[in-house]
């Protein structure tokens, strides 16, 4: 169907069932045009994104649109994708509010650290937290290792390290943390599937 | 999922159990409704798909769904088994693919018995099944394995007469499984069970297809790997794997949980479901012989276990480059073998045995998920150190500073770091449909949040550097491993889904069929099923056409839609699609093909089968060409709780097994406090009276939306459903707060009362009573900001026992025994 301008779409209205007959929709009229010019006033100019809902595993399609304001980027709409064959455009609740989980104000903004017997979070930069870890690491590692068994099996694994997660990181994050885990010899490696 | 959310539209009847699409997965519902209303599809002549539910709690899929059975939680086994039963004596099984697609007709050895629940074989002291007697009789000249080895012959009787014919089997122990046994078990009552089983029972017909549709309701059970079997061996008996509108298809509950399993952040895997080595599997070869599946038929291509090896070599080459060599057995000493069982409840129970030192979260909050979440605070409490990565504070972030706990006495270090989330990186998510689909980076980073790949990379980076520095315990897989990437301390998504995909060494060239992938270190590949997702062209994963053009993206007209995204393996929408078609490469039903022979080639889907091989070639495949028989498996020696599924009790159950109430739970089934010599954590019945389960609402995604306002607007407190007629029992009214107790833990909660959840009467008329537990709330949140004391006792999983399936490890979360009362 044609496009219609304002005027056209009044035209047709007032044509009663000539209209319903002109434009085929049971209502008589077509929303298409003063939908466009409503939504079009905010996402003018704006880029448009492929994303994915980041909740269940449906797996809908995305579309984010946003706009560079004073050198930041800025989230102004997300919908769903019309051309995805999973959701066709629709978005439950949970997807539809998606924007505000993007931009939550609720963030943890720095590196915290609770001390051992503390009461409170203190906020750390990066490298003191990354160095802290990894010398954790490396002593539980080194004080858990067993290179053989009581069998005489080489089994070089680390019994006192687990890592869980990744039901909600990108597949490539996944394989990546599984390939240094294992590479760890970590046998603790978990996700959410069981759970 | 075997088919895609899309795909479900083509289905003539679906039956869901353990799942409520219609408010967990609203939007994949779509397809469901979709069948309903097409007058082309449905039993007889048509006039809409029926949708059977059975679940414990009329929801909104019950609603939409033509018949609602009200079950009792966990005794799904016993509903399929009646099911089965029914289709087995009254001979409306799918015969020829019954005879020729499935093991019907293998004859299993003498020896082999099942008496009062349990299995030839069954050792009490060890909890655990000796499982020779669970094979086949073999017969005839061995077949050719692998590197020269032969593998037995499995005999068989194309009649299905033989008394120890699998088909003979399966009628025999299903022949317990009446309408008036059902009804006892599961509290469904006989005439509606009868009338769905004649529904299901036209579904063997071959122009007619069922699906089976399903999520956590049934795979957290101690019976749940049973479970879900029960429900493969019902659609393999009508014929129904393979095909467009069929399958058994898991709705899964997070955006990449798929994909993450396909990866293998799971303890008992490698990536491409490799097993983890045990061990004494010392060297290559034992590992392929140990965990590689053996052909039995020779018709069988056994394509896995054919090409275990080569799909491992590929994947220590990835990892380990010039580090893998022939030599050393290509690095097979770097992947570390467990010593044992280390799920998520045994991550845990190391914990509480002080064995644990220390534990990272990557967006995965332990307190909530539970389950027993008070033995989980314990167990974090006992760490020397946490990390938590999340973009937003978690119940385990804050775990020390939880209700009830002393944090001045806790002596763990723990460390918050801020992340990323998903709209701030690109990368993959794998629906459950297993189609893998790209997204873009829309926004930066927020603030000081850094991407959990690249606080790996760099926290890997500064381990190198130690271990380089102090020397240490066996550093040699940490300083091989590769990091080819442009910048190793931030290495692109992009880039490795490349290595994922992987490449020939020799010309540099993508892989594009991981039939091509080797043994001898010329080929290299992170993940083999998804080699083929991004060849020299460029990442498939990014394609997006859809529907704006559904006659040119859609080509068969039914759904696949080839160039929207990419799934796995090779881009195939329907797994086992060779059993869509006939012998002779027909399909079963001419109007829903999934892939048809043409004379010279297979069309259609991507064939699961080699695309030019002709059907009526007397050394043709048999359809199924992943396991070792080339055909379905009715009976399978790889349940470590029996080749058969069989009906057990939930650990805490309101009756006695109706069935044998001798061995009424399953014998085999993890228990890990009575392992670990703490004391049981189990109630009985007398004090703990009614049956609860918990599950999701619409509104919430486990515990991060309680971070979003909108969300929390919609539901914005913890509450319990509760049948109108115990509310009355008890007085309780809408909206009373109710303590609801278990013998690990409290809830204090709201009531909410309900028709949704009504009684059930179960064996020798006992009436039962089902409690409804919502699992979203904790002391983490909006809603728990708001309410600091009201939302002391907000964590569901307080309640959900420690105990797991023997096989998936999965905990009971949903069939458990409570009490409630007013306060």
């Amino acid at each position: 169907m044609p496009e219609l301008t304002r005027r056209e779409f009044l035209k047709l209205g007032a044509g009663g069932a000539a209209g319903i007959a002109v434009v085929g929709n049971p209502l008589g009229f077509d929303l298409k045009a003063a939908k466009k010019r409503q939504i079009g006033s905010r996402i003018t100019g704006a880029k448009e994104s492929k994303s994915l809902c980041p909740y269940c595993a449906v797996g809908c399609a995305l579309i984010a649109y946003t706009k560079e304001v004073n050198g930041k980027t800025q989230l102004l709409q997300i919908e769903g994708d019309p051309d995805s064959p999973v959701n066709e455009g629709r978005l439950c609740p949970k997807g539809a509010t998606a924007m505000q989980l993007a931009t939550s104000s609720r963030r943890v903004e720095h590196p915290l650290y609770r001390a051992p017997g503390s009461t409170k979070w203190e906020v750390k930069d990066w490298d003191f937290v990354l160095n802290k870890i990894a010398q954790n690491v490396k002593a539980s590692r080194d004080n858990t290792f067993v290179a053989q068994d009581a069998s005489g099996n080489v089994v070089n694994r680390t019994e006192g390290v687990a890592f869980a997660g990744g039901a909600a990181f990108s597949s490539e994050e996944g394989y990546f943390a599984t390939k240094l885990m294992r590479s760890l010899g970590v046998v603790h490696i978990e996700q959410q599937a069981r759970v | 999922m075997t088919n895609h959310w899309r795909d479900i539209k083509n289905a003539d009847v679906i039956l869901i159990n353990g799942a409520n699409p219609a408010e967990a997965h609203p939007v994949g519902f779509q397809w469901f409704v979709k069948a309903k209303l097409d007058p082309t599809k449905g039993p007889g002549a048509g006039g809409g798909a029926k949708i059977v539910h059975a679940d414990p709690r009329f929801t909104r899929t019950s609603a939409l769904a033509d018949t609602y059975l009200r079950i009792r939680t966990g005794t799904d086994v016993a509903y399929f088994g009646g099911l089965i039963n029914y289709v087995l004596q009254n001979d409306l099984y799918h015969a020829d693919y019954v005879k020729n697609y499935t093991n019907a007709s293998f004859i299993v050895r003498e020896g082999y018995d099942f008496k009062d629940g349990l299995f030839s074989g069954y050792n009490q002291s060890t909890r655990s099944y000796d499982i020779s007697s669970w094979a086949y009789e073999t017969e005839g000249t061995p077949l050719d394995g692998p590197a020269g080895t032969t593998q037995a012959r499995a005999k068989r009787d194309m009649t299905l007469q033989h008394p120890r014919s699998v088909f003979q089997l399966l009628k025999k122990h299903y022949s317990r499984y009446t309408a008036d046994m059902v009804s006892s078990i599961t509290g469904i009552p006989i005439l509606d069970f009868v009338s769905v089983a004649k529904l299901v029972g036209e579904m063997g017909k071959p122009d007619k297809v069922m699906t089976i549709v399903y999520a956590v309701g049934l795979t957290h059970h101690t019976t749940g790997g049973q479970l879900i079997r029960s429900g493969a061996l019902l659609q393999l008996l009508l014929g129904n794997m393979g095909r467009p509108g069929g399958g058994m298809n898991a709705e899964r509950g997070h955006a990449n949980i798929q994909g993450n399993t396909d990866h293998a952040i799971s303890w008992e895997l490698l990536p491409g479901y490799l097993r983890i080595p045990a061990p004494g599997q010392k060297n290559l070869d034992g590992y392929v012989a140990a965990n590689a599946a053996k052909k039995s038929d020779p018709n069988s291509w056994n394509f896995f276990g054919t090409n275990y090896r080569n799909f491992m070599v590929s994947l220590l080459k990835a990892w380990y480059g010039d580090a893998a060599k022939r030599e050393n057995e290509f690095a097979y000493d770097f992947i570390p073998k467990p010593a044992a069982n280390s799920s998520w409840m045994s991550i845990f129970d190391q914990a509480l045995k002080g064995k644990m030192e220390g534990v990272i979260l990557s967006g995965m909050t332990a307190t909530s998920i539970g389950p027993d979440s008070n033995q989980v605070l314990q167990g974090l409490a006992n760490l020397k150190w946490l990390v938590v990565m999340d973009p937003l504070p978690t119940t385990s972030s804050e775990f020390w500073r939880a209700p009830g706990m002393d944090a001045a006495k806790i002596q763990t270090e723990v460390f918050m770091l801020p992340t990323t989330h998903w709209i701030e990186k690109d990368g993959s998510f794998v629906n459950s449909g297993r189609w893998s689909q790209w997204k873009e980076a829309v926004l930066p980073p927020e603030g000081d949040a850094r991407h959990d790949h690249w606080i790996m990379a760099e926290l890997f980076d500064r381990l190198k550097q130690l271990y380089r520095q102090q020397g240490g315990k066996f550093p040699d897989p940490i300083m091989a491993m590769t990091l080819g990437y442009k910048d190793p301390k931030k290495p692109e998504l992009d880039e490795i889904a490349k290595e994922i995909n992987g490449k020939d060494l020799a010309t540099g060239s993508q892989m594009t069929s991981f039939a091509n992938l080797k043994a001898d270190g010329t080929t290299t590949s992170g993940d083999w099923i998804y080699v083929g997702s991004y060849p020299d062209a460029g990442n498939l994963a990014k394609r997006r056409n859809g529907v704006q053009d559904v006659k040119a993206n859609d080509p068969t007209g039914m759904g696949f839609f080839p160039n929207w995204a990419w799934s796995w393996p090779l881009n195939r929408r329907v797994l086992y699609n060779r059993a869509s078609a006939d012998a002779d490469g027909k399909p079963w039903d001419p109007k829903r093909p999934g892939i048809q022979w043409n004379g010279t080639a297979w069309t259609g889907d991507v064939p699961d089968y080699p695309a030019t091989m002709n059907p009526k070639d007397p050394a043709a495949w048999l359809p199924f060409i992943m396991n070792g028989e080339g055909v379905g498996r009715l009976f399978s020696s790889s349940m470590l709780d029996g080749p058969i599924p069989e009906h057990y009790e939930p650990y805490e159950a309101p009756i006695p097994n109706p069935l044998h109430p001798g061995v009424s739970e399953d014998p085999v089934a993890f228990l890990y406090d009575q392992a670990a010599g703490r004391p049981s954590r189990f109630g009985k019945v007398d004090k703990y009276p009614y049956v609860a389960t918990s599950y999701r609402l619409t509104e919430h995604e486990h515990y991060v939306t309680q971070h979003v306002p909108l969300l929390v607007g919609l539901q914005p407190q913890a509450f319990v459903e509760v049948p109108e007629e115990l509310a009355n029992e008890k007085g309780i009214k809408n909206g009373d707060r109710v303590r609801v107790s278990s013998a690990r833990g409290k809830l204090e909660v709201s009531a909410l009362v309900t028709k949704r959840l009504g009684p059930i009467t179960l064996a020798g008329n006992k009436k039962v009573y089902q409690i409804g537990i919502p699992i979203h709330w904790g002391f983490v949140g909006v809603s728990a900001d708001q309410n600091p004391e009201k939302s002391k006792y907000w964590l569901a999983n307080a309640l959900t026992p420690m105990v797991g399936d023997v096989g998936a490890r999965t905990p009971e979360f949903k069939a458990f025994l409570v009490n409630i009362e007013k306060f």
